[in-house]
């Protein structure tokens, strides 16, 4: 019997809600645990949830079976955590916001709106150079847009970090699990 | 509108100050001692103290020692340990003993004086930022920012420490906060939706621990501080002699089971008894209860109860499946879970293996050499400390050889009679947890089984164990030198002494008797059983130092992240030399 925890299941992704006491200092409490414990994090995103006592955190980690059943515990332990769990792919829509800034001198404006409109983004600002644009989506639409626009030259990108919910009428209670 | 302006409705209760609302808070509490160390800050708490008698404040030499009075103070009676300091120095002072209360699962309050809400941010004179520093090494913590709050905050941060897994929890009070104005109200009752700890085992789970304990040919215990902290020593005993299983234990979970029992296999890990590693090593089923996994019990993971099926109980869900994979989990608090074990274990006989663990023990005892003419063997000095007062004493160690002889040789019987740093090995902490345990117990004599390594790091407390008559006894097992680093040198770097010597050490009689204390000192073996019962005898603070063979190293040994059965048995050092090469030096 093999007695070390670890199991060799891949670096997965995995995508973890957490239902957080919405008070100052929770989200350093949150990040802190990450840090201290070296886990990573791909993004994190926080706001205030239909509760205004609670915010819910998305957090994009990665990490083998034994890694994710740490973060999920150790999350839990934490007393301003309220509920947490790992959203489980393809049971979930999943969205990410990203702004794009896209070099298009006039020659090129055409062809850069062409894709905006093909993956159904948004120009929001426009000057003499450039374009900005807003995508939202899942990861696969997100990497295909910017692969596509790459060779414009993007100048410029920023990304809210994955939100996601569960498909159907279940939610995330408030209880503690 | 009217003219007549209506008197306002008259409040429920009186207002009263914030200092006046932790006092009570602290009253409510049941708090018999506060360990603290004043500033600015605190002017208006510390004016209370003087117009009380009830509770006691205790002014600590150093606010580090006053997190470790307050932690030996919760181990030896069970309840919470309070300490209280002022902003900045004060505050940051403490962060290691809050560590180690953390990594032992110790339930101690830190209230930490902060700067006005307005400073906040600013760089304000003695502000530090203790909340931020402390997330990763408290349970939990608090900044009070409104007088309103205080209370309940309080009664949180009570409950939170002493429930569940224990630990520290931090409350940091602007002083803005402590000079406003707010109704005291302790009535309501805790209930923090994120914070809802299991103590009741899961039904099933139960059950199969039941069936693997009938189905084990050899089991074997291996029981942590959880058993102490949840009290569960008792069903602890009646598990292990209805079923008939041998019992080991953790550094933190001496006391926990007998030592003297028939079924005791002593500690395991790293300087545990090589039975109870070997037993450890052929057990069929490991019953892990209120314990980690710690790396200075498993060594090498992968070989670490490699035949055996683990049942791991723990009232912390992260504790489980950390660092092994476990079959049987069960969360929940140990003693609740073990009452209702027991009502499914019957009468189970093993005389096979009983057999095979009395020839364990008889094949490798613990064991030391202490020729006539030699100098005094720190073992031989426990053994005749455990002898001359045994039962009498809670003993507290400090970090290094002493320590892992302390545990080795003194025989332990009750719980919370013993206590040391296990998960951070804090040098310093010894003395200052005897102070507390003299306090929480005074029916019994609090000795502190030091090193002179780690006694020089917190002496000063010296002063305020004389200025409270607090009779707590120093009992130092005199190496001149950090014998434990020492020993690495000697197995793992060719014997070359690099930074180890303390040859300049004070003389531990001129010591005390400067603060005021008594002092002893021996190196003749004929000396050392008169000089204990003096110890004993001699009331309030004294220093017994036994000069001791600084040559003496702690076996047996598991090399750090060794197996098990690469344990070093005993001194080989006369045989052949280890290998002098880094390269065996462990991991850490
Ligand atoms: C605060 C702190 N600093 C350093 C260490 C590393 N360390 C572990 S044991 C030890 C030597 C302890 O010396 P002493 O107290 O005299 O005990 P001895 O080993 O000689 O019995 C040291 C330096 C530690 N555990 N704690
Ligand atoms: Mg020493």
């Amino acid at each position: 019997m093999a007695r070390n925890a670890e199991d060799n299941s891949q670096n997965m992704t995995h995508i973890i809600a957490v239902l957080v006491e919405n008070k100052f200092g929770v989200l350093a409490k949150v990040a802190s645990l990450f840090s201290a414990r070296g886990y990573n994090i791909d993004s994190l995103c926080v706001a205030i949830t239909q509760d205004p006592s609670i915010s819910r955190i998305t957090i994009v980690t990665r990490g083998d079976a034994q890694i994710l059943e740490q973060i999920r515990k150790q999350l839990s332990k934490l007393i301003d955590t309220i509920r947490v769990m790992e959203l489980p792919a393809g049971e979930i829509a999943e969205r990410e916001l990203v702004l794009i800034k896209v070099t298009a001198p006039k020659e090129k404006r055409a062809e850069v709106l062409q894709i905006v409109e093909i993956f159904r983004a948004r120009t929001i600002d426009i000057s003499a150079e450039a374009l900005t644009i807003e995508v939202t989506g899942d990861e696969g639409k997100i990497r295909a847009i910017l692969e596509l626009l790459r060779p414009f030259g993007i100048k410029e990108i920023v990304r809210s970090g994955k939100v996601a919910l569960t498909r159907g009428a279940k939610t995330l209670k408030s209880v503690k699990n | 509108m009217t003219t007549k302006s209506k008197r306002p409705t008259p409040l429920k209760k009186k207002k009263i100050s914030g200092a006046e609302i932790i006092y009570r808070a602290l009253e409510q509490e049941g708090v018999e001692y506060i360990f603290g160390h004043p500033g600015a800050v605190l002017l208006g708490l510390l004016d209370l103290f003087l117009q009380r008698s009830k509770m006691k404040h205790i002014l600590t030499r150093h606010e580090q020692c006053a997190a470790h009075m307050a932690e030996g103070y919760a181990r030896a009676s069970g309840g919470v340990g309070v300490c209280l300091v002022t902003s900045g120095p004060g505050a940051t002072n403490l962060i290691t003993g809050i560590t180690d209360a953390y990594m032992d699962s110790i339930p101690i309050v830190c209230l930490t004086g902060q700067v006005g809400t307005s400073m906040i941010g600013n760089d304000a004179f003695q502000e530090a930022d203790i909340v931020g520093m402390t997330h990763t090494v408290t349970k939990h913590n608090y900044l009070v920012k409104r007088t309103e709050d205080l209370a309940k905050t309080l009664k949180e941060a009570f409950h939170i420490a002493r429930t569940g897994r224990p630990g520290p929890v931090l409350v940091d009070l602007p002083k803005d906060v402590m000079l406003g104005e707010a109704s005291f109200d302790y009535s309501d009752e805790v209930d923090i939706r994120g914070y809802k700890p299991r103590t009741k085992g899961h039904t099933r789970q139960i059950q199969r621990v039941a069936e693997a304990i009938k189905e084990s040919k050899q089991p074997v215990l291996y029981v942590g501080g959880g058993v102490i902290h949840s009290e569960a020593h008792k069903e602890l005993l009646k598990l292990a002699e209805t079923a008939n299983i041998p019992v080991t234990w953790t550094l933190l979970g001496a006391g926990a089971f007998p030592s003297r029992h028939e079924l005791s296999l002593g500690m395991l890990g790293m300087h545990g008894t090589a039975y109870a590693n070997k037993a450890v090593d052929e057990c069929d089923l490991l019953l892990a209860v209120g314990s980690r996994f710690d790396d200075r019990v498993t060594g090498k993971l992968s070989e670490f109860a490699q035949k055996a099926k683990i049942v791991h109980i723990d009232i912390d869900p992260t504790a489980i499946g950390k660092n092994v994979s476990v079959d049987i989990p069960v969360v929940g608090d140990a003693r609740q879970v073990l009452l209702e074990v027991n009502k499914l274990v019957k009468k189970q006989k093993r005389s096979l293996w009983q057999k095979r663990i009395d020839r364990l023990k008889d094949d490798f005892p613990l064991s030391f050499d202490a020729p006539d003419g030699s100098p005094i063997k720190p073992q031989e000095a426990i053994v005749a400390l455990s002898e001359e007062v045994g039962d009498k004493a809670i003993v507290t160690t400090e970090v290094g050889q002493h320590q892992m002889w302390a545990a080795q040789f003194y025989q332990v019987s009750f719980p919370r009679q013993f206590i040391s740093s296990g998960g951070l090995g804090t040098m310093g902490f010894g003395f200052p947890a005897a102070i507390g345990a003299a306090l929480a117990r005074p029916d019994k004599l609090a000795i502190d089984i030091a090193g002179d390594g780690s006694f020089q790091m917190v002496l000063q407390e010296l002063a305020t164990a004389v200025q409270y008559q607090i009779p707590v006894k120093v009992f130092i097992l005199n190496n001149y030198g950090l014998g434990m680093v020492r020993q690495w040198q000697d197995l793992f770097m060719d014997r070359r002494f690099s930074e180890v010597g303390m040859e300049v050490a004070p003389d531990y009689v001129k010591l005390a008797d400067a603060y005021g204390a008594k002092g002893i000192h021996v190196s003749d073996r004929a000396d050392l059983r008169p000089a204990i019962r003096e110890m004993v005898e001699t009331p309030g603070p004294v220093i017994l130092d036994v000069v001791v063979d600084q040559d003496e190293l702690v076996f047996p040994m598991v090399p750090a992240g060794g197996a098990s059965k690469n344990m070093i048995l005993q001194d080989q050092r006369k045989k052949k030399p280890l290998k002098g090469k880094l390269s065996a030096l462990p991991d850490n």
